[in-house]
């Protein structure tokens, strides 16, 4: 076996429970000259840091539709937060956020928010695994991908990566997870491009040079010989220990899981560490059951999460700004999936399809990308809230507009062209669209006629020109038709949608036109 | 050194330090064990008898219980059927791909010669990988790195394959007679020049190697003479080799006839010079010689603790278990299976203070894991080959090659002091033991052949219960406790995913979903990638290197 094909089989990036041993980084052979000139990758210093929510975020109970509230109110009654206590946004009659949020409602005023509605992906799936994979792989529902999106965005800029770094132009690793194992969004063709920090309490071991205790027998004295060798093949410590020496004092952060995680984040990107991806992560969202305090519907379990990333993300930021190193940061914040539009008896919700994401950063364009979500009148439990935008349109704008990626490495990285959004302001990249112009531009795009309707109805749409389509998806967000995907002149047009084969209930026709979307509900009936 | 100097040393590899710590000194001794023996014994004994614990021998161990399982593992000897083949392409003896070269005609150069020693190696790892539940194979592998040859000096594939059978006959046998047999050893004699030993001018290579290295040593007790080493020289000339048979001759005209006396280490014992073909039967006289010196039986037996135990010999450990067990060495004329027999069903063997503690040399860390995870071997020879020709110059990058040790004295770690088997560890190998675990849990394998995560956890004892799944796997794979909270948390953040940990139904559902549509290649990759995830970080941890 050549060395190219080995180090392509490794899927590398061991991961010690200690930080001692916590670094994923192996020692590979000399740094090659070759690599070190093809690395022109350092454009700008950009850092993307994505936040997950593990577990599936009631998106729906995170930004709630003051416009649609009646309809909220009624079909998640014993959940739904009042209409008095959801923190408004400022220039948005439409959306509120929950209560426990007020660290991104402040944010959201100083201009470093964009939340997108709807995020999602055709025929979504229900599954935590499954669909988690699909979320950091980029892959499409019915498609399974090995590397995953960070991991093929790392590799064309780094180009060769593990073998001959770090070196001299990249001392530092491509990417960090907080956290012992590191996400497969990392994973690159060769390698997980990714090194972990597998706690905060081993990260401020590393710097105070603390080694975990080991049993008092032969075998104690055997292990901690095979974890000095461990410590001393981390060739990325030394890089992460200068840039966290660089760091002297920070601002307080809430003492919870995120808030622990994203002080060392701050800490490193402060210090000058030249890492492009950050991953942390926090845990519960799974929120089958009582999500909200019975009484109190502001309250519970859901609110406390929500709490601690509201003010983990408002900590993390002001920091970075006392530390002079917020202007190079861009965080979002991403789930597998959002719950049910309608809740459960035990006040819970259970796994849904398309979610809202937070996006925040210096750069990032304010506003609420899209429309409130369409909410069925009476609703069924089956009821899903249908996607808006496609998961991979936002990493294809962050990857064009924070990174500075051109088109055909985009489609390299994502596999299609896929929608691109305004979420990161035209002058980091020199792209320039606004948000008011997307959604002012997404309205009266599609109807149809008649509707309620038996068996077809025709779908009237206008398009700009262009690549123009139209997807039908079920209220399980499944994708049950394309009656529309073709390059053409702009103009008025019609096309047909037969749903003789399907079920009666809630269809959605939802229109992609360049930068513009545009989510229309149709109901068919029995006849 | 203190750790911050640690920090600042490059990654070249450096011969590392002796860790500060120092283990409990323990005074259990070789009587007969009668604790618990449970799970943990069965893998201790396992992984120390054989290459790796597999969950099937696992089973057996404990079903039979210890006297049997012991008495199985030493008695066990399946005879090899297979032998090394030209994997190499053309020979300039006409043997065909594929077909065995060992009883060839002789290499008419080094450079043909050197064609066979992949396929040599790479047959043996083969051999080594497809052992029977005995001890035979590691045996082998103790016997090589005590009485050595290497290829690269041999310079004759047939001779060292017919080398690797004599130590195989007698492996668990008795060492006199191994001694005797690797003596008259083509391999052996032309490695170290015992077949140019002539009466005109002694060769004293071999003589020497013989005290020092095979059977009394050089330990503090071991005083044997310059002339003890020339007397030996003399009774030891006249054997030649037969080059086409592979057979030794003794050729009495190369003899020295005259009487060769020996030191007051050796009870100033004296062999009466013999003429004609009696003159080969000195070496006779010689062994008993040898053999009557205590220091014989306690330089083996520690050898032989240092490969099944421990490298540290304390006065403790010398005066409970060393010393006892080479009585019974002695008292049994040199038979090994009472003394393994004693050593194996010890109070010492199964002390908690002693056990978990041996660093696993490159050729265990690589047997040992493609053996307890089942890999799957291809059938047809090339591909075989190949594979098992991977596996082994991957150790030999980890600095064990098989049928090359560094020098006569054998590896290192088992005689170099004061780090032993600390020096399979370093800054160059730690990460390249990490890159073969990577790749062989990982899709594409190493060398052809890859780990089914999925077939390894069928076989443990409920694979859909993601608490018992960690239990049985870390029980398999480690010999280091791990404690409740790390296997909770490797349960929750990899096989669960980071999911709310009363959340077990989850992995349950996705085992079960795939358990009932195997074929379905989503169901598959949910389980199967977070049980590569789950065996990538268990193979990476620094638990993993001990045994």
């Amino acid at each position: 076996m050549k060395r190219r094909d080995f180090l392509k089989n490794t899927v590398s990036a061991a991961i010690l429970p200690t930080f001692m041993n916590g670094f994923a980084v192996k020692a590979f052979g000399s740094s090659s000259l070759l690599s070190a000139l093809e690395s022109a990758s350092a454009d700008n210093d950009h850092v993307l840091v994505m936040i997950q929510l593990v577990g599936g975020n009631d998106g729906l109970n995170m930004v709630v539709p003051i416009d649609l509230y009646a309809k909220y109110q009624a079909i998640r009654p014993n959940i739904a937060i009042p209409q008095g206590k959801l923190l408004p946004l400022v220039n948005n009659v439409k959306t509120g956020i929950h209560p426990a949020m007020t660290g991104i409602q402040q944010l959201y005023e100083e201009g470093k928010v964009c939340i997108i509605q709807s995020v999602g992906y055709p025929s979504p799936n229900y599954s935590h695994f499954r669909a988690t994979d699909i979320w950091v792989s980029g892959s499409d529902a019915n498609q399974i991908v090995e590397t995953g999106w960070g991991g093929r965005y790392l590799d064309t800029q780094y180009p060769g990566y593990p073998d001959g770094y770090p070196n001299y132009d990249n001392p530092d690793p491509l990417a960090i997870q907080i956290g012992s194992i590191v996400s497969p969004a990392f994973q690159g063709a060769n390698t997980n491009t990714g090194i972990a920090i597998s706690s905060a309490t081993d990260f401020y071991n590393l710097l105070d040079d603390v080694v975990d205790p080991v049993p008092n027998t032969h075998a104690g004295v055997e292990l901690a010989y095979v974890r000095l060798i461990a410590k001393q093949t981390n060739k990325f410590s030394d890089s992460i220990k200068k840039a966290a020496q660089n760091v002297t004092s920070q601002s307080e952060y809430p003492d919870t899981q995120l808030g622990r995680q994203l002080k060392i984040v701050a800490r490193l990107v402060a210090g000058g560490l030249k890492t492009r991806m950050y991953m942390v992560s926090m845990g519960f969202f799974d929120t089958h059951a009582s999500q909200t305090q019975g009484g109190d519907n502001t309250t519970g379990y859901h609110a406390e999460l929500l709490k601690e990333l509201s003010e983990g993300i408002k900590a993390f930021m002001d920091d970075l700004t006392k530390l002079k190193a917020s202007r190079r940061v861009v965080g979002m914040t991403f789930s597998e999936f959002g719950r049910r539009i309608k809740s459960n008896s035990s006040m819970g919700t259970d796994h849904g399809a398309a979610a809202p994401m937070i996006v925040f950063g210096d750069y990032v364009q304010q506003g609420v990308l899209g429309t409130s979500p369409d909410i069925p009148d009476s609703g069924s439990v089956a009821d899903n809230t249908p996607m808006q935008y496609d998961f991979r349109s936002v990493y294809a704008s962050l990857l064009e507009q924070w990174f500075c990626v051109d088109n055909t490495t985009l489609q390299s990285i994502l596999f299609k062209d896929y929608q691109r959004l305004p979420i990161v302001s035209g002058i980091a990249c020199g792209t320039i669209t606004g948000i008011d112009d997307v959604n002012n531009g997404s309205k009266g795009l599609i109807t149809n006629y008649p509707n309620p309707f038996v068996d077809t109805t025709t779908l009237k749409y206008k398009t700009r020109g262009g690549h123009t389509m139209i997807q039908i998806f079920d209220t399980m967000g499944r994708l049950v038709g394309v009656p529309v995907n073709n390059v053409m002149a702009g103009g008025e047009y019609t096309a047909v949608f037969d749903s003789k084969k399907l079920a009666a209930g809630i269809y959605y026709a939802r229109l992609q036109n360049g930068v513009f979307q545009e989510v229309r509900s149709m109901l068919k009936v029995k006849v | 050194m203190d750790r911050r100097q640690f920090l600042s040393l490059s990654a070249k590899p450096q011969p590392a330090v002796k860790a500060t710590t120092t283990g409990s000194r323990t005074d259990s001794g070789i009587s007969a064990y009668t604790g618990t023996f449970d799970t943990a014994q069965a893998v201790h004994l396992l992984k120390r008898t054989m290459f790796g614990a597999t969950p099937e021998d696992i089973a057996w161990v404990k079903s039979v219980g210890m006297d049997a399982a012991v008495e199985a593992l030493l008695t066990t000897v399946t005879a090899v059927t297979t032998q090394p083949v030209n994997t190499y392409g053309e020979d300039e003896h006409g043997i065909l791909p594929g077909e065995s070269w060992v009883n060839s005609p002789p290499p008419s150069s080094d450079d043909e010669d050197a064609k066979r020693w992949n396929s040599y190696k790479a047959w043996w790892i083969g051999v080594m990988i497809n052992q029977s539940r005995s001890i035979q194979e590691k045996m082998v592998l103790f016997w090589h790195n005590h009485f050595v040859t290497e290829m690269d000096m041999t310079h004759d594939s047939r001779y060292i394959y017919k080398y690797n059978t004599t130590l195989r006959a007698n492996a668990t046998g008795n060492f006199k007679a191994l001694t005797k047999a690797i003596t008259l050893d083509p391999a052996m004699l032309r490695y170290l020049n015992g077949y140019l030993n002539s009466k005109a001018g002694a060769d004293e290579n071999y003589a020497r190697e013989l005290h020092e290295l095979f059977t009394v040593g050089k330990g503090p007790d071991s005083h044997y003479t310059e002339e003890d080493v020339r007397a030996t020289a003399r009774v030891l000339t006249g054997f030649r080799i037969n080059a086409n048979t592979i057979t030794t001759y003794f050729e009495s005209t190369e003899h020295d006839i005259t009487n060769k006396e020996f030191s007051d280490f050796y009870s100033n014992k004296k062999i009466t010079g013999k003429t004609g073909q009696d003159g080969a039967t000195e070496l006779d006289d010689l062994l008993t010689i040898i053999f009557a010196q205590p220091e014989c039986a306690k330089f083996i037996v520690r050898k032989l603790y240092r490969w099944f135990v421990y490298y540290l010999i304390d006065d403790a450990v010398e005066a409970n278990v060393i010393t006892p067990l080479a009585t019974i060495f002695r008292n049994n004329n040199y038979e090994l299976l009472p003394v393994l027999r004693a050593l194996f069903k010890s109070e010492h063997f199964y002390d908690p203070l002693n056990m978990s503690a041996l660093i696993k040399s490159p050729i265990d860390h690589n047997v040992g894991l493609v053996r307890e995870f089942g890999v799957k071997f291809p059938t047809a020879y090339m591909d075989a080959y190949d594979a098992w020709d991977r596996l082994r110059s991957h150790a030999a990058s980890m600095l064990q090659d098989i049928g090359e040790p560094p020098q006569v004295a054998g590896w290192q770690p088992y005689y170099q002091e004061p780090q032993y088997h600390e020096m399979w560890i370093n800054t160059d190998t730690l990460p390249k033991r990490n890159q073969f675990t990577d790749a062989m849990v990982s899709e594409g394998g190493f060398g052809g052949v890859a780990i089914d995560v999925l077939a390894f956890a069928k076989k443990l004892s409920n694979p859909s219960d993601p608490v018992q799944l960690v239990t049985d796997s870390v029980a398999v794979l480690y010999r280091i406790d791990v404690s409740d909270k790390f296997k909770a948390w490797l349960k929750n953040t990899i096989l669960l995913s980071g999911q709310n940990p009363d959340s077990d139904y989850y992995w349950t559902d996705a085992w079960n979903a795939w358990a009932a549509y195997p074929t379905d290649t989503a169901l598959r990759t949910v389980v199967e990638s977070r049980l590569r995830t789950l065996y990538k970080y268990l193979m990476n941890l620094s638990e993993y290197q001990l045994s």
